[in-house]
């Protein structure tokens, strides 16, 4: 009788602590710290949203499709370094995030996407809104899960974050069955995980570290060549420490803008396609190559028999797969950069090195001499607005100071090159996929993640209109963006590849039809600013500046046939650049 | 020229879909498969996979790298880095009528294979061997008397008392 009792007292205990999955969900993404869940509810996730609705510490962002959810919340952990949240339903929801996962996926940037799932039992059986999405997602994520049994609900949140957090950092999706979300059980979010099979190297190889840095002190014509891995790393501060210190010339790739500051005389601007010619020429003829979280992609080596062709090659990188992929290094480090950089920064200082200062004062010549041709010059004159001058007075009326997020095109080049960003996740763009309509859902993110900063999407017209919907998400969720769409009635990269390489043959680059832009944006609750001429650009920022509280549009009629220079053509080698 | 040949060994959780993880590294890769098993240890969480491939050894760096960088996979190892033993199974099904009959079961008396089924018109062959031997006792039969052919791909251990 008293046994009996004691059990019954005791599952009923239990039975208090049992709480229902969706409940899970809201209480994981709060212990995780989550500020912000973006999302778009449907019929698998809506005991979650059921969930959510009961609280108010998690702030979920409705946005007006999936896609951007994806890319605001992705935005959101390039500017803030945190894990960025998303979430949306089955089917149409899941395959509609696909693009923005694998936008995430691409430039290495951490994300935790819940999609909801149909029942369990239903699972391969053609259900209502079902589509394979652990299947479709498999290649776009660093790692997904399917959650068959609520028992694992928990610790599998867990270790999404921890594995989209980690090592090199990417999207991780977690797919919820409907039914998971309302069966029961214990709640226990897990301090910490350990994983047999997935450990990240974070500490870099002593002696590796040593034979870096002695290739580095002997170098004539030392050139550091850093990308995004600065930013993901948080080793901005220590990598301009260490390059300061030694004197050398660095670049960045588009990924890693604002990881050292553009000001500073030693930055040569971006290499690759679209890189400088002074970066460029300076990599190529470079006898010691410091590669940083950069991983060789194609658009910066152009042809790779003629890359870099005189220098031996530092390679550091979280990611082993990243190094000798394209390019075979003589010194590679598998590590963290933050932890990389100070070790090798230690060992520099400690071996009492420093590079041969007649070589590098020859070197900084020889640089000085190709910065003259001043690749990025253009001429503004009193009629057409170039777009080059509209990225350069953003930069000036900002003080340099926004973050700046852009789509994909020309206009995202120019922003690359004329808006000089001295701090790291000042730069939001999409580089490895070039996912058009990224611009504005990003902004969004960004402008949550930093909500007195200024916020610019700098945008084409053509992109602007992949995620315009979003501008009803910005007013529900007074979100200031100042948009910049550098407006040339083109899908004027098309054009500029059609003009240089199709001979001038312009198929379906023109684009016909435009809306206005001034009164889209009032439609929207919005203001909405033209500029026509020259004379216009810095009123129109100036006023778009002054209204803090507002969204504005601002639709810069710009050159329709300017060209972003210099230009590698593609498999060409990087000395090879078309220059104006 | 062939790129060289390579037997990979991997070891990874025992979960569903992380066969599919790995077939899908090499198709969206583009690597090589030229032969792919699995199936648990004695430890039950963990499978071991056996894959043959080609591919320069720029490329079978990034096999491996790619392989071990997937969540699950705990361990990769090529084991033709060193000395190994490699076996594979074939079953075979031969037309085996007449004067044929005693043919075949001499030649599978010299290849070691063991005649596992037998009706009035066919025999069935168990083999177990290198690649090349089961190529080799194939291409000795007469095309003609082959009824079916599987072949379990290659299974591989390294020499020596050490686990990979
Ligand atoms: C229209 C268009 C034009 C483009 N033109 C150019 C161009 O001219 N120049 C250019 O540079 N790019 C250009 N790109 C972008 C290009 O496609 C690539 O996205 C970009 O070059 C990759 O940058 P990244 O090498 O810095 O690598 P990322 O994609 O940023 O990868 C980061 C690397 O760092 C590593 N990493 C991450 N975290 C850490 C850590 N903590 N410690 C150590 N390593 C870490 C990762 O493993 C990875 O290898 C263009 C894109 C578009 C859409
Ligand atoms: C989703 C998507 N579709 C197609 C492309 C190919 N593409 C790259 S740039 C570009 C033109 C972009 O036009 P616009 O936004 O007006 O920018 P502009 O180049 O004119 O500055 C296109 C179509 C892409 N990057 N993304
Ligand atoms: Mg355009």
């Amino acid at each position: 009788m008293t046994g009996l009792q004691t059990t019954m007292d005791r599952s009923s205990a239990e039975l208090e602590q049992e709480i229902s999955g969706a409940e899970i969900v809201v209480r994981a993404l709060r212990d995780e710290g989550v500020e912000f869940v973006f999302g778009y509810p449907g019929g698998a996730v809506l005991y979650i949203y059921d969930e959510l609705a009961k609280q108010e510490e998690l702030k979920h962002i409705l946005v007006r499709h999936e896609q951007a959810a994806v890319h605001a919340a992705d935005a959101y952990a390039r500017a803030t370094g945190r894990v960025g949240v998303a979430l949306v339903t089955s089917g149409p929801g899941a395959t509609n995030a696909v693009t923005g996962i694998a936008t995430a996926y691409m430039d290495s940037v951490p994300l935790v996407i819940i999609t909801g799932q149909v029942p369990v039992a239903l699972i391969g059986n053609d259900a209502f809104q079902e589509v394979d999405t652990v299947g479709i997602t498999r290649p776009c994520t660093k790692h997904n899960f399917l959650v068959k049994d609520v028992a694992d609900l928990a610790n599998t949140l867990k270790t999404a974050f921890f594995l989209a957090a980690s090592g090199r950092p990417g999207p991780v999706l977690v797919d919820i069955p409907k039914d998971i979300t309302v069966k029961r059980c214990a709640y226990r979010y897990p301090d910490k995980v350990q994983l047999r099979s997935y450990k990240p190297t974070v500490k870099g190889h002593a002696g590796q570290v040593r034979k870096a840095v002695q290739l580095i002190a002997s170098a004539e014509r030392p050139m550091f060549y850093t990308g995004g891995g600065i930013i993901l790393g948080n080793a901005a501060e220590a990598l301009t420490g260490f390059v300061r210190h030694l004197g050398a010339p660095i670049t960045n790739t588009l990924m890693g803008l604002g990881g050292f500051p553009a000001s500073d005389p030693q930055f040569l601007g971006m290499l690759g396609m679209h890189g400088t010619f002074e970066a460029n020429m300076a990599v190529q003829h470079s006898d010691v190559l410091i590669a940083l979280g950069a991983r060789f992609d194609d658009r910066v080596t152009g042809n790779l028999e003629a890359f870099a062709p005189h220098a031996r090659i530092v390679h550091v990188d979280v990611d082993p797969s990243s190094i000798s992929k394209n390019v075979k290094v003589d010194v590679p480090i598998v590590g963290d950069l933050a932890m990389v950089l100070a070790e090798m920064d230690q060992a520099w200082r400690e071996g009492g090195y420093r590079l041969d200062p007649a070589a590098l004062k020859a070197w900084w010549e020889q640089i000085a001499a190709w910065r003259a041709r001043d690749c990025l010059r253009y001429e503004q004159g009193d009629s057409i607005i170039k777009p080059q001058y509209v990225v350069q007075k953003l930069h000036e009326l900002t003080g340099g100071d926004a973050i700046v997020t852009s789509d994909v095109g020309q206009h995202q080049m120019w922003a690359a090159q004329f808006y000089g960003f001295d701090a790291p996740r000042r730069w939001i763009n999409s580089g490895g996929l070039g996912t058009m309509g990224y611009g504005l859902p990003a902004a969004m993110g960004a402008q949550l993640a930093d909500p007195e900063r200024t916020v610019i999407c700098i945008t084409g017209e053509g992109s602007i209109q992949m995620n315009i919907q979003e501008l009803s998400t910005c007013l529900q969720h007074r979100l200031p963006i100042k948009v910049a769409c550098l407006n040339n009635h083109y899908l004027g990269m098309v054009r500029q590849w059609q003009e240089f390489f199709y001979e001038s043959r312009y198929a379906m680059s023109y684009v016909d039809a435009l809306p206005d832009f001034v009164k889209l944006a009032e439609a929207y609750g919005h203001v909405g600013l033209r500029a026509d001429r020259p004379a216009d650009v810095e009123p129109v920022i100036r006023e778009a500046l002054r209204l803090k509280d507002r969204l504005v549009f601002m639709d810069f009629q710009v050159d329709p046939t300017e060209n972003v220079y210099p230009m590698v053509p593609a498999g060409a080698a990087l000395s090879d650049m078309i220059l104006l | 020229m062939q790129s060289p040949r390579h037997i990979i060994s991997i070891l990874l959780e025992n979960e569903s879909g992380a066969l599919s993880r790995v077939a899908g590294l090499f198709s969206a890769r583009g690597y090589n498969i030229e032969a792919m098993t699995v199936a648990p240890t004695h430890d039950p969480s963990i499978s071991r996979m056996t894959v043959v491939t080609r591919g320069s050894e720029e490329i079978m760096e990034q096999v491996l790298k790619q392989l071990n960088k997937l969540v699950e996979v705990i361990r990769v190892h090529d084991l033709t880095d060193g000395p190994h033993i490699e076996r594979e199974l074939m079953l075979i099904k031969v037309h085996a009528v007449g004067p044929d009959r005693e043919e075949v079961k001499r030649l599978a008396d010299i290849f070691r294979g063991r005649i596992i089924d037998v009706t009035d018109r066919s025999y069935t062959i168990e083999l177990t061997g290198t690649g090349e031997k089961l190529d080799a006792f194939l291409s000795a039969l007469d095309p003609g008397m082959v009824i079916e052919v599987v072949r379990s791909g290659a299974s591989a251990i390294a020499r020596g008392s050490r686990s990979i």
